[in-house]
């Protein structure tokens, strides 16, 4: 094990990095904020680059744990670790913490250093959601994280931004409270806040089945499953272009991450007798959802919802409770982190030129911006699932882990990469081919070293993911197969 | 009657010592304020925060453990040292925001001085009330300070009729729990709470008639105690008086002078009624799920923060009947855990009224806060602190008072009451968050700079602080509280 503290140092660089940002940033000296931004960012994410060298992975035990009492009257601990289902997270975590503060450079006109302070203070809270391994440090980091971007949408968002934001937070905060909970529930029983120890607490088929609808109510409306997941259009609709890549790429994976650390080991026998009202949902999402995406007419609602859509192979994989189905959720949520952060930040690329999100503004941008069509054109294309791009990994595996659970799932979901294809494609012919639309496209400039840098980095690393996922599967196959022999075996 | 000395020693002065050099103290800011009252009255407000000091003090070297002296009338203990160390802290806070405010409204007197520390004397003998008979004493002496800080502002009628409305039902509310004490007085025949206990034990093992009339006085208990604690359906002088009081008294009513309903409710049920819980547990209940229900759902349609916070606080109340009703040392420690934060996160949301007011402004509508954000951001990301906290988001303190208060309803089974508490939550958390709307998503409608003196900045930074750092490290007092019990 090691001795020296990486994931706390992963947490409270950003956090306390962002509160200085914060605190010594002002409208004269952006330039300080943004490069200090940059510096705390970057850090991190070094950082964390070690969590993944030195990573076992044969083992499924928590790694690079750290333990320390934190409020002795309810035995809470401030308790970390990181195993083969957490460090692919922690690691998008920093690597899109970077890319924010990257892409946030110019486009953000007033208050820059609260903006890139709140920025930071979440991706460390979001690195402490995914590293807690105490149930009450978990639900903190997992609350915390509503304030910075309860404020990014309200404050830096577009002109319904207060409607969106308050509806984002209300609903995440409900979903949250049944969470409680169940956890302080656990803790009743087991008389510890350690969720390792909850994952051994026999707990009766009943009692699994009220936990599980708990966890749902948290976990559905984070991911966000069909039908709660109306706030996430709203918000992403609204929110300024780096809020969407932080809540996109990493936001709704906290709803994932959920069903597999606390949902699965938790309540298995639960989750196994309610995983049919699962993938229906899922399926829902997948092909309704889809559906809805294709007659949208706002660019960033279609890709909401078709990152919901791209959800549902998530929660489909994790309930199928196959390896294959476990892992290609997983991969699924570490690509579209890739995907759909590229996706915003193309959005945010023309909006930050035209100010306007709607698809009728645009058309025949590819004779202004041919370098910006063409890297476009690869991210729609991860995004429909393009074998060679990440995008097809995750898919394809929970594709296959469907038809060894029935023909029928396997054939619902695989119509995705037809409507996604549809969606995404259209949208981009409408908004990028044809003639130039009006005399703002024409205007129109290519991409800057800057937006270049950001966009061509996530253009690789969906390559690279695409290409050689393995390091990415290598990590998590101890902790998947631990995991579903643990589901396997039950608690009645 | 249990063997209490009747004898008199000095000795059993030492434990009193507290109350004893506050009432010295309060006489001392009483002729200081006639004689040498200073320029802008900094000499009653000089001795007043040193009579407050001294209280501290005394109260600090003067604890040897639980005692019961003077006939058994006063107890002092852990709880009663942890609660009036709140007051005095709190107290002085309440003096040290509502000076600037009063001084522009030449309100400034020495009434406001003396009374609020006659009040605090009041508290400070209801957490140490070893008896019925002392508890009643110390409300009355709290209360009728009370009804006069409220309409001491002569030249408003809004004061006046807050003061008028306060003392009639306060009288009332005052009347039944006087008449519920004579009726427990009248079948045990004792009114202190030790032996009150016994004796209750007694009667309900007897199963004699006593135990219906019991059942009756509690009722009445129940209500005078709901009463001053503002518990709904008991709460409707509440909303009016915080919006007639001035600013500064308030303060007092939505703060420290919650310290002292959470000490009265604490001493007359965890101590004298415990063995009925059976009685009073289904009545809380009902406060409790009304509290938070009414207290945020009319929340909700305030214009006037004053009478939103004192909505708000109904709800809260209903959090702090949850932890009295699960009947248990974990409930107690987590209601006294809950109102001593509550009180801190309260004396921030008023103090910052406070601050914001100037000379002939009152800023106590909504759309006063508007784009504070960008005319202060300091004072903008306080009362965002407060507001989170008071809807329960970590990593502020509020978060932690409710998971003790639901941590100990569900550990006596009471789940669904836990629900219904958190899903209140969620419909308190929309007008919390409508203010953090005001303040950073709007913009400014009023330019005009905020005046608030540097000691008046300082005090309220550091109430700010101390919610994020109990929110953080809440460790400390958590402990605290579940010693005391």
């Amino acid at each position: 094990m090691n001795s020296y503290s990486l994931l706390s140092l992963a947490i409270w660089l950003p956090i306390v990095g962002g509160l200085l940002v914060l605190l010594l940033g002002s409208e004269a000296r952006v330039a300080l904020s943004r490069w200090m931004a940059l510096a705390i960012s970057g850090a991190t994410l070094l950082l964390t680059l070690p969590l993944y060298c030195q990573f076992d992975s044969t083992t499924a035990a928590m790694q690079f744990v750290e333990l320390a009492p934190w409020v002795e009257r309810f035995s809470v601990n401030y308790h970390l670790g990181i195993d083969g289902l957490s460090l692919p997270l922690v690691l998008l975590t920093s690597f899109i913490g970077v890319l924010v503060v990257i892409s946030s450079w110019t486009n953000i006109a007033n208050r820059l250093s609260g903006y890139l302070g709140a920025a930071l203070i979440m991706e460390g809270l979001m690195i402490g959601v995914f590293a807690a391994l105490d149930a009450v440090l978990f639900y903190v980091f997992w609350e915390a994280m509503l304030i910075p971007m309860f404020l990014i949408i309200g404050i830096w968002g577009g002109p319904n931004r207060v409607y969106a934001t308050i509806k984002f937070f209300l609903y995440t905060f409900l979903g949250s409270v049944l969470l409680l909970i169940a956890l302080i529930y656990l803790y009743l029983q087991s008389g510890s806040f350690a969720l390792l120890d909850y994952h051994q607490l026999a707990i009766s088929a009943e009692v699994q089945t009220l936990l599980f609808f708990a966890f749902f109510a948290a976990f559905a409306v984070k991911i966000p499953m069909w039908p709660v997941h109306t706030w996430l259009p709203d918000a992403h609709v609204e929110a300024p272009t780096g809020g969407s890549v932080i809540l996109a790429a990493i936001m709704l994976k906290m709803g994932g991450y959920g069903f597999l650390r606390f949902s699965l080991p938790i309540t298995p026998d639960a989750s196994q007798e309610w995983a049919g009202l699962m993938i229906g949902l899922s399926l829902v999402a997948v092909i309704y959802v889809g559906a809805v995406a294709l007659v949208q007419t706002d660019m960033k609602k279609l890709i909401a919802y078709s990152s919901i859509s791209h959800m549902g192979f998530v929660t489909l994989g994790i309930f199928l409770f196959s390896p294959l189905g476990v892992e290609g959720g997983i991969a699924q949520m570490v690509s579209h982190g890739f995907i759909s952060a590229a996706m915003f930040l193309c959005v945010g690329v023309v909006y930050d030129r035209m100010h306007s999100r709607n698809i009728a503004d645009y058309g025949g941008v590819v004779n202004t911006m041919p370098l910006f069509a063409a890297l476009m054109m690869f991210f729609v294309m991860a995004n429909s699932g393009l074998p060679g791009t990440s995008g097809f990994i995750g898919e394809f595996l929970v594709i296959l882990a469907a038809f060894d659970a029935s023909f029928w799932i396997a054939l619902g979901v695989a119509s995705s990469l037809v409507l996604g294809a549809a969606y995404n494609l259209w949208m981009y012919r409408r908004v990028i081919f044809g003639a130039i639309a009006n005399d703002k496209v024409a205007a129109l400039t290519d991409i800057n070293g800057r937006e270049k840098l950001v966009l061509v980095t996530l253009a690789v690393a969906v390559l690279a993911l695409g290409l050689m996922p393995n390091p990415l599967f290598d990590v998590m196959h101890a902790s998947v197969d631990a995991l579903l022999d643990h589901v396997s075996r039950g608690k009645l | 009657m249990g063997q209490v000395a009747m004898g008199f020693s000095v000795q059993e002065l030492i434990p009193v010592l507290p109350e004893i050099v506050l009432l010295i103290g309060a006489s001392v800011v009483l002729l200081v304020d006639l004689f040498a009252p200073g320029k802008d009255r900094a000499g009653t407000y000089l001795w007043s925060l040193i009579a407050l000091a001294a209280t501290a003090l005394a109260l600090v070297y003067s604890f040897q453990g639980p005692q019961l002296v003077l006939g058994g009338h006063y107890q002092s203990d852990a709880l009663s040292l942890v609660l009036k160390l709140g007051m005095v802290i709190g107290l002085a806070c309440v003096l040290l925001y509502g000076r600037g405010y009063l001084a522009a409204r030449d309100l400034l007197s020495g009434e406001f001085f003396t009374l609020s520390l006659f009040a605090l004397l009041g508290m400070m003998i209801i957490a140490s009330g070893g008896s019925l008979l002392s508890l009643y004493l110390g409300l009355e002496t709290l209360s009728l300070s009370l009804y006069a800080l409220v309409g001491f502002d002569r030249r408003s009628v809004a004061s006046s009729e807050a003061a008028i409305k306060y003392f009639i039902l306060g009288a009332l509310a005052s009347g039944m729990l006087l008449y519920g004490i004579s009726i427990l007085y009248g079948v045990t025949g004792t009114l202190n709470l030790v032996v009150l206990q016994n004796e209750i034990a007694s009667v309900l093992t007897d199963a004699g008639q006593f135990a219906m009339l019991l059942g009756l006085g509690v009722v009445f208990v129940v209500v005078g105690a709901a009463f001053k604690l503002g518990a709904a359906p008991f709460h409707m002088w509440l909303p009016d008086i915080y919006e007639g009081s001035p600013t500064a008294v308030t303060n007092i009513l939505g703060t420290v002078s919650k310290l002292a309903a959470i000490a009265l409710v604490l001493r007359l049920f965890a101590d004298g009624l415990q063995p009925l819980l059976l009685q009073w547990q289904p009545m809380m209940m009902l406060l409790a799920v009304m509290s938070l229900a009414i207290g945020n759902i009319i929340a909700i349609a305030q214009t006037n923060i004053k009478r939103m916070l004192a909505y708000s606080a109904i709800s809260h109340m209903g959090f702090v009947v949850l932890g009295v009703l699960a009947g248990s040392a974990e409930g107690y420690s987590a209601s006294l855990f809950y109102m001593l934060t509550y009180a801190l996160t309260g004396l921030a949301a008023f103090g910052m009224i406070m601050i914001l007011s100037r000379k002939g402004f009152e800023a106590d509508q909504l759309d006063d806060y508007k784009g504070l954000g960008q005319r202060s951001p300091l004072l903008a990301l306080i009362m965002m602190v407060v507001m989170f906290s008071m809807a329960g988001v970590p990593p502020t303190v509020g978060f932690f008072a409710k998971l003790a208060v639901i941590e100990a309803v569900m550990g006596q089974g009471h789940t669904w009451i836990a629900i219904i508490a958190v899903l209140f939550s969620v419909v308190g958390a929309f007008y919390y968050l409508r203010m953090v709307k005001l303040m950073f998503f709007d913009d400014v409608e009023d330019p005009s700079p905020i005046e608030a003196a540097w000691d008046e900045r300082v005090v309220i930074s550091l109430n700010g602080l101390a919610i994020l750092a109990l929110g953080v490290f809440p460790g400390g007092l958590l402990a605290i509280c579940s010693q005391v019990f």
